[in-house]
């Protein structure tokens, strides 16, 4: 069988505890229930977000609204994937909202993204002790990302969050493309020596 | 495979963050498919996107917001999802091709822009020894996608290029001063590299190669091509 159906209780987490760690569970009851009232936790929690992240590359508040809602349909649809795949909550629905901006704003499809999680699907269910790491490593990141120099966290906010290109990037700030990339490599090695330190 | 060159951090970082233009993130896509290193190089990058949108603020969501959702819910009834129970042999073959990752006839991200394979597709000569298939992208890319095909033996004259360039390595390998680029190996070059390839294979080297716009392949060919047929 493809999925292996466990008993799990279903239950209302207290997300205001441990919001990330309560995040995997969440997908957990979502995936192996069903479970709506899960759903709406992770809702109250990301859609505000999802919104505001999106608004941040359009000013058109309906479109955002309506991107937002297609990002957590995926969410709810592929929460059984995502059960079987080791990875960070906020990472992967950055990642289905990406492709949805893509999506509506460029009018390019994703059918040049892949899945990443399509490739690398487990057949068990992530563990408590790789959920632990898993959120270390968010903190990890947002940690580092918060004290990059000034110069760095511009352009890496630039590109997560404005979506700009590189080169849209070196117009704006009047810099050269090689000034762009030599930060973007400095900040982007900072993190992944941070994450790789997690073991 | 054995995959020794990787496309560069930025163009990782730019591929997590959604803002490389089609025919680059195809490329990279082709890539990650076979390419392990760089997959846990793009998850890291998305660590970065996952904790921009834990730090977002909260704005306001519309009236009734999760109760919309819901209903599309219940009208569309967990189609993914059903579809991933309903195919147990097919999510088993998923599962082996996780375990392995090759591409089988085409890359995956390529598939869903050719029809043909590799040695159906209908080539349209450029100059001796060098053809091309150029492959059509969405309506609103900013980017230039196409099969080059190199005959085996042939050494392109020394170019420079115009622009960030992407060049995957589909069949058969090259040689040129940054090393031997073979099947699944990316060149990731700026403008400002300037360079001399030989195809080394047995067969004909076939690449697929990204470029930032129609205009700058032209240039890009006329650089090439200009020695060859003396243009």
């Amino acid at each position: 069988m493809y999925v292996q159906y466990k008993s799990v209780p279903t239950r209302r987490v207290d997300v205001t505890k441990n919001e990330t760690t309560d995040h995997h569970k969440l997908l957990e009851l979502i995936a192996l229930n069903r479970d709506k009232e899960a759903f709406e936790q992770l809702f109250i929690y990301f859609a505000p977000r999802v919104k505001a992240v999106l608004m941040k590359q359009s000013s058109d508040a309906n479109t955002a609204e309506d991107l937002m809602q297609e990002t957590m349909l995926t969410v709810w649809n592929k929460a059984d994937k995502f059960s079987k795949y080791r990875g960070s909550v906020s990472a992967w629905i950055f990642t289905i909202a990406r492709n949805k901006r893509i999506d509506g704003y460029r009018k390019q499809g994703t059918k040049h993204y892949l899945d990443i999680e399509d490739i690398e699907l487990t057949d068990d269910a992530i563990g408590s002790e790789e959920i632990l790491i898993s959120n270390e490593r968010d903190k990890m990141v947002t940690d580092i990302s918060n004290t990059l120099p000034i110069e760095q966290k511009e352009i890496i906010e630039m590109s997560f969050v404005k979506e700009l290109s590189q080169t849209e990037i070196s117009k704006k700030l009047g810099i050269p493309l090689g000034t762009v990339k030599s930060r973007m490599r400095l900040a982007y090695e900072k993190i992944r020596k941070s994450v790789e330190e997690v073991l | 495979m054995n995959i020794n060159h990787h496309p560069d951090e930025t163009t990782i970082l730019s591929y997590a963050a959604g803002t490389l233009d089609e025919a680059f993130a195809v490329i990279i896509s082709c890539h990650l498919q076979i390419c392990s290193t760089c997959r846990e190089a793009v998850k890291t990058a998305e660590l970065i996107g996952g904790s921009h949108l834990e730090q977002s603020e909260e704005v306001p969501l519309s009236q009734g917001s999760f109760g919309r959702l819901l209903e599309k819910i219940s009208v569309e009834p967990q189609a993914e999802n059903t579809h991933a129970q309903s195919s147990a042999s097919q999510s088993n073959e998923t599962n082996q091709a996780a375990l392995n990752p090759e591409w089988s006839e085409l890359p995956l991200a390529l598939q869903s822009y050719l029809t043909a394979n590799i040695d159906e597709i209908k080539w349209k000569r450029l100059a001796p020894g060098v053809s091309h298939h150029p492959i059509k992208l969405s309506e609103n890319a900013n980017s230039s996608l196409r099969l080059l095909r190199i005959a085996k033996g042939k050494q392109m004259p020394e170019h420079g290029h115009n622009g960030h360039e992407l060049t995957l390595i589909l069949q058969g390998a090259y040689k040129d001063k940054f090393g031997t680029f073979a099947k699944g190996d990316i060149a990731d070059l700026d403008d400002d590299v300037e360079h001399q390839p030989k195809v080394i294979s047995d067969e004909d080297c076939i690449c697929l190669a990204a470029t930032e716009a129609p205009t700058k392949f032209k240039s890009l060919l006329g650089r090439i091509l200009q020695p060859i047929v003396g243009i």
